[in-house]
Order: structure tokens, then sequence, then C-alpha cells
């Protein structure tokens, strides 16, 4: 294989692994804020066993995100060394606000988190809970707005430096508020909120059927099927003014999402069905006029086909339109589960509903799935470019690196993050099957001071 | 020396790569070590004493990458796509440190702690060699060429002199990780850190002082701006008081204090490092014309503004909570249910 080929491949495959991480950090880190507020308010011992339980299941998880993080910093500059001189004066500013904003603030906090429970007070204890949460997001802020910029490039002007043309920021405020980076933002975390939310909602599910745990199993349903029926609600407010943002400044993509290859009024939105790129049609079955509606609330309005573009200009239609749905179908799948379980379980009788359960248990691969499909269909529906209008994918790659060297380092990462999702998961497990820890019924330490306090208080 | 913005970015993202090794060094060191002692309570020990900070202390490396991306790109892509196979090895050998500190203690297994020490161990070593030998390339120099691209191979980068550096690198390390042990533990594995601790000493010391003689033979352009201003020699006999000091303070048991002269030869250190290369980031060699510079690798001014903006607000609060969390975790390591 091509350096190309074999460098985007690496790309891919260790920012998807990546990937399965921090969404977990950003959505447990709500729900662990939730839960601690809810034993700060109600002093119901049952949710700081929930926080003890959902903190060891964090930190497990946050320790494979940053250790695969790191290595994505330095991909850019291993793989995509002329990329990286093309944007650095841009792309490197949202990288490095990213360490001093969002990192020092999660992993200093995270050591309070994890292991303070017994050092500081209750509140200084939900403080850092909060920070780590704060900072899980503030990662997200800059590290969308890097990416958005590679969309919708924007704050900008292209300069001869040395020679060589590369971008350099005129307006920081244009560049970190670019036309798709807000709407970008939204519909990453509400991704990320949901893969936490259906983790906890997975495995209290899981403790349901088994007859297992049973308080602490409903406290954490409650938890976990409210954020996840909001999250997932908000995703689809999110996923229809994303899809506006990108018919406005990245038409082709938009056009591969939907197999539309003529520019025309009255466009159809396909609801299942696949492209036959040959004959350059969709095959399925299709709402006449909705995504012309969707895009403007207007059948009439026309809508960019492929057709508006060079072949040479055009990402691939087929991968792009299957990423797209499948995230898509995924979407509406999770708001029907969330809401049929946030029903029942308001009803009193979830427990009683096994095949539900089930759905329910299952349901974490659901928001997994899609936000990798999710950044499938946005990264190959920039193609062919690495920055939109401006580089193209090829001009990235490093001038000196040979194909033996990249292919080297990809078999080495595949080997590695296999035995680490290996030993992920069998981790995973073994805490689940454990379960809570009954000692954590009574808080220790200074964390059992506040309520002491509050009873000498009383008169 | 022109006190510009390139100059600027030039200190500190040496300031984020003195605090990466200031902060990190004592958990790498700590790694290295730490297959020295067989007793799995004593290993426990060990990791929790870093246990709580190793992550934020990461982070510098994280973020002065993430600086050097913003501030000098060029040199960002050139050394990153340059030194491949040795960032690549250094990216698993810091997986491989991070990730057997949180799965160790999962498992009561011998196997499974067995496993993970031993990749805790060598990742921690490897990384601090591999961090020296890509600083003793970019000391010694690297071919470059006209367009600025690293010209030479990965066996290249494996000469005698960075090399040394490496060693002396994890050295400094393992010293400075001991000191830290000693410091945060009790008993009987105190008294075998105290041992070790003054074994990594002497073994810095002989390192630095083969280092010291290997660059004034072989690398005089190492020396050329403290050759030129003797003033700047100052520098170099605080460094030397620095390191002379650490066996000092030691034997008298004043570890806190040792711990602090290892600090300060690491500054001393990378101040001498820094103004030797200024205004080069990577010096070029056989063609020393074709050296990265501060100014013909750096962004625009008007970045470098920017993110001096960012780092006036971001590094204050850093420093101000990276204060309080070692102030929370303060003290011996005592293990408790919370504990790796």
């Amino acid at each position: 294989m091509d350096v190309l080929t074999l460098a985007r491949i690496q790309f891919g495959a260790t920012v998807a692994f990546h990937y399965l991480y921090p969404p977990l950090s950003i959505g447990l880190g709500i729900l662990l804020v939730v839960m601690e507020a809810a034993w700060l308010k109600t002093k119901n011992p049952i949710y700081h066993q929930m926080a003890r339980f959902w903190t060891r299941v964090f930190a497990l998880t946050f320790a494979i995100g940053v250790a695969t993080g790191i290595v994505m910093e330095f991909e850019f500059g291993t793989n995509w060394a002329t990329y990286s001189r093309f944007v650095g004066d841009v792309f490197g500013s949202a990288l490095a606000a990213e360490g001093i904003f969002a990192f020092f603030l999660e992993s200093g906090f995270l050591a309070v988190l994890l292991f303070g429970w017994d050092k500081v007070s209750r509140k200084v204890h939900f403080f850092s809970t909060c920070m780590v949460c704060l900072g899980a997001h503030f990662s997200a802020v800059w590290i969308v707005v890097a990416n958005s910029w590679m969309q919708t490039p924007a704050g900008y002007h292209l300069v001869v430096h040395n020679g060589v043309e590369r971008a350099e920021i005129t307006n920081f405020w244009q560049l970190v508020f670019n036309p798709s980076s807000m709407d970008r933002l939204f519909h990453v975390l509400c991704g990320a909120w949901q893969t936490g939310a259906f983790l906890v909602v997975s495995v209290s599910a899981w403790y349901l059927l088994k007859k297992r745990h049973l308080d602490f199993a409903r406290a954490s349903l409650r938890v976990g099927l409210t954020i996840g029926l909001i999250a997932s609600l908000l995703q689809l407010v999110s996923g229809d003014s994303s899809a506006r943002e990108v018919a406005k400044y990245q038409p082709a993509k938009l056009a591969a999402f939907e197999g539309l290859y003529n520019t025309t009024s009255n466009a159809p939105l396909t609801l299942v069905g696949y492209v036959d790129e040959q004959d350059q049609k969709v095959v399925g079955l299709q709402w006449p006029g909705m995504l012309s509606w969707l895009v403007s609330f207007d059948t009439k309005t026309t809508v960019t086909g492929l057709d508006a573009f060079p072949p040479q200009d055009r990402p691939p239609v087929e991968a792009s339109f299957l990423f797209f749905h499948g995230m898509v179908g995924i979407g509406f799948a999770m708001i029907a589960i969330a809401a049929l379980g946030f029903l029942y379980f308001r009803h009193g009788s979830l427990h009683e509903r096994r095949g539900l359960l089930w759905i329910l248990v299952f349901s974490v691969l659901g928001p997994q799935l899609a936000n990798q499909l999710g950044w499938f269909a946005a990264e190959v529906g920039r193609q062919p470019w690495i920055v939109y209008g401006l580089m193209r994918t090829p001009e990235g790659l490093s001038a000196v690196v040979k194909a033996n060297v990249i292919l080297t380092s990809l078999i080495l990462f595949t080997v590695v993050y296999f035995l680490l999702f290996a030993v992920f998961i069998y981790l995973l497990n073994d805490k689940i099957q454990h379960g809570p820890d009954e000692q954590d019924l009574v808080p220790s330490g200074k964390l059992a001071l506040p309520t002491e306090l509050t009873h000498h208080e009383k008169p | 020396m022109n006190f510009d913005l390139n100059t600027v970015w030039f200190i500190l993202v040496g300031v984020l790569f003195t605090g990466y090794a200031m902060l990190d060094g004592f958990d790498l060191g700590i790694g290295a070590l730490h297959l020295c002692t067989k007793d799995d309570t004593e290993r426990r020990t060990l990791i929790n004493a870093i246990g709580p900070v190793w992550d934020g202390n990461e982070v510098w490396l994280v973020t002065g990458g993430g600086a050097l991306f913003a501030a000098f790109p060029n040199v960002y892509a050139t050394v990153f796509s340059g030194f491949y196979l040795a960032l690549v090895l250094l990216l698993v050998s810091l997986i491989f440190r991070a990730v057997a500190i949180e799965f160790r203690s999962k498992q009561p297994m011998r196997w499974w702690r067995q496993m993970w020490d031993i990749g805790f161990s060598i990742g921690s070593l490897l990384s601090g060699l591999l961090l020296g030998v890509a600083l003793g390339n970019i000391a010694w120099g690297v071919p470059i060429s006209v367009n600025g691209e690293f010209a030479g191979t990965f066996l290249g980068l494996l000469t005698p002199y960075p090399l040394l550096v490496g060693v002396t690198t994890a050295a400094l390390f393992m010293m400075h990780g001991a000191i830290y042990g000693v410091m945060k533990t009790e008993g009987a594995l105190h008294d075998k850190l105290r041992v070790w601790a003054m074994r990594c000493i002497i073994f810095f010391v002989i390192c630095a002082v083969t280092l010291t003689m290997a660059t004034l033979l072989y690398v005089p352009h190492m020396a050329a701006r403290v050759h030129e201003q003797p003033w700047l020699f100052s520098i170099a006999l605080v460094n030397m008081l620095a390191i002379a000091n650490i066996p000092r303070e030691f034997h008298h048991r004043r570890d806190w204090l040792a711990f602090l002269s290892s600090c300060a030869a690491m500054i001393t250190l990378m101040m001498l490092f820094g103004l030797n290369m200024y205004p080069n980031l990577v010096y070029s060699l056989p063609d020393p014309g074709n050296s990265l510079t501060i100014y013909n690798a750096s962004s625009s001014p008007k970045t470098l503004g920017v993110m001096l903006i960012i780092a006036c607000i971001g590094v204050p609060l850093v420093i101000a909570y990276t204060v309080c969390i070692y102030w929370i975790f303060r003290g011996k390591v005592k293990l408790d249910r919370m504990s790796y």
C-alpha cells in the first residue's frame, strides 16, 4: 500500500480507538456531577455509593483515553508534517489551548476525584468532580474548534512564509467561532452525554435482570435514563441544525450524505437505501421534498447536488451515505429506547419487561457506534480535502516518511490497542460483576463530617 | 538577543519542557526503579507515591508539544516526521507506563501484576532514555535539507553523543525519582530507597561529568555562547553547585532540599541548553545554514501574541491548582482501599 493509504488508515484507526474513551469521560463526568449533587442535597447514601462505583469506571476509561490521546497529538507531526506546517499557526493554537485550559484542569482535579474521598470535605470533592467534568468539556471545545476549522476555515489568511504558503490567524475569535464549530460542538457533546448515560443504563438494566443491587440499579437508572433521554432529544435538535450548517458551508458533503447527484428543488430525503454509484442514483425508500424542507423549511428550495462539483472534488459517496444514515438511524433508535425505558421506569413496571431490559443492556453500543459513524461521515465527507477547499489530503503528508515505516508503526499500534481493548473489557466486566461496594453506603473520612456538623448545628 | 515574541516563546516552550522534566521526571524515575523491590506492598507504595499526580505531570509534555506545534510549527513538523520511529517507541512506552498504573492493582494474580510491573518499569525507563536521545540529537545537530526537512535516518539518530544524553537523562530522572520516593515513604522501603538514591546520585554525577567533557570536546557550538559571554559561566557554576548540593543535603537527611537541588540542576541544565541553542531550535549538521531557528520556523507574530495571552491566563491557573493538589496529597503514602 502507498504512504497515503497507510497514513490514513493509521490516523483513522488510532483516532477511532481513542474516541471510544473521551465521550465516556465527558458523559460519565456529567453523571458523576449529578450523582454527587444528589448526594449532597438528599444525603441519601445510595448516591454516594453510585458516585464511588461510577468513579472507578471513570478512572479506567480516563487512563486509556489519556494514553491513546497523546498518540493523536504526535501523529499530526509524524504522518502529516506538511499539513502541520500549513495549519500550525491556526490549528496548533487550538491544540495548545486544549492543553492549557482543559487537560491540566481535568487531570489535576482527577487526583482529588479518585483519591481525595477521605482527604477533603464533601464540598471540595464535589468541586473537584465539577472541575474534572468541566475540563473534559473544555477539551471537547478546543478539539472540535480545531477540527471544525478544517471543515469550515475562518479567521485566517494565506501567506507565503519561507517560500511555502500557509494559513495564519487574522482573527482568533472568528477562528474559534467558525461557521461550523458551535453546531458540531453541541453535536459531539450530546453524543458524549448519550455515551455516558447509556453505559450507566446498560449496567443498571443488567443488574435488574439478574436481580442484583436493586436499589443501586434503580437509582442509577433514574439518573441514566433521564440524562439519556434529554441528550437523545437534544441530539435530534443538534443533528437538524448541523445538517443545515453542512448544507450551507459544505454542500458537497451534504450531497454525498444523501447521495444527491443532481442539483434539484424538492430534493428527497432517503429513509433507507443505498447508493448505486454506477448509475449515480439512490435505491431505497425516499421522502420527496423532505431534504429541501430540512435545509430551509421549504420544499421548493434548490439543494446543490454532486453535479455542481468536478469529479476530483467529490467525496466518496457510498461510504459517506452509509456512515451518515447509520448514525441518523441509531440516533432515532436511541430516542425510542430512552423514551420507552423512561416511561416504563416512571410507571414502575420496567423490571417486569425483560425484553426491554435486554434492549437497554445493549443500548450502550448505540451511542458508541453512532459516535464512530458520525465522525467517519464528517471526515470522509470532507474528502478530498484535509482542510476544506484549501489543502487536499495527499498534499498534507509528511515528505520524508516511507510506507514501511508507517506500516511498522501501524502494526505496533494495532497490536497494543487490541491488547488495551481486551484488558479494558476484561476489567470493566470485572467491575460490573463485582458491583457497587456495600462499604460505600457509609461515607468515611472527612466526607462523613458535614452530616455530623449539620446535626450539631440543629438546635 | 532581541527580546521579541519569538524569544518569549523560545523561553516558554523551554519552561514547559523543564516543568515536564521536574515533574514527570520523578514519575519516570520511580517507574525505572520499580522492579528493584520484589515485595508487592512496596511496589504498590511506589506506584501510589506518584498515583494522584503522574497524570497531571504528563500534561506538561502534551502542552509542551501543543505549544511547539502552535509557536514553531516547522520544528514540530520536521522533528516529529524525522524522528518517526523513535517517537512511536516513546508513545508506546508512555502508553504502557500510563495504563500499567491503572491496570496493575485491578487483579490480584501474580502473573498479572508481574506483567504490568514490567510494562510500567520498562515504559518509564525507555521514555526517559528516548526523550534524552531526542534532545541529544537536537543539540548535536541533525541533517536538515534546504527546504527544512529531516534528511537523516532512524539509525543515524542512535550515535554515541545522543545516546550519552539519553543515559544521562534516564540517570537524572532515576535520581530525581529516588529522592522523591524517599520523601514519600517510610520504614523499610524508605531505607532501601535511600541506598538506591545514593547509587543513582553517583551514577548521575558520572554521566553528567562525562557529558560535560564530551560536549566541550566534540560539540563546540553547544558551548559557544558561554565561551563568548563569560558571565554566563555563572549558570554553569550554579548548575555544578546544585548537583554537588544534592548528595550533601541528602546526606544530612534534608530530602526536601535535595529534591529542590535536583530541580535546580534540571533548570540550569535546560538554561545552558537553551542559551547555547538560541536562536536555533534544531541545529543542522553538516550545513548549519539550514538550521531551524525561532524566526524561520515560527508562527506569525499575531499568533504568537494570541498564544501569549492564552499562556498568561492559563499558566497561573495551572500553577495555582497544581500547588493545591500537591498540598492535598502531601506527606507519606498510606495505602487505603482507594489506592492502586
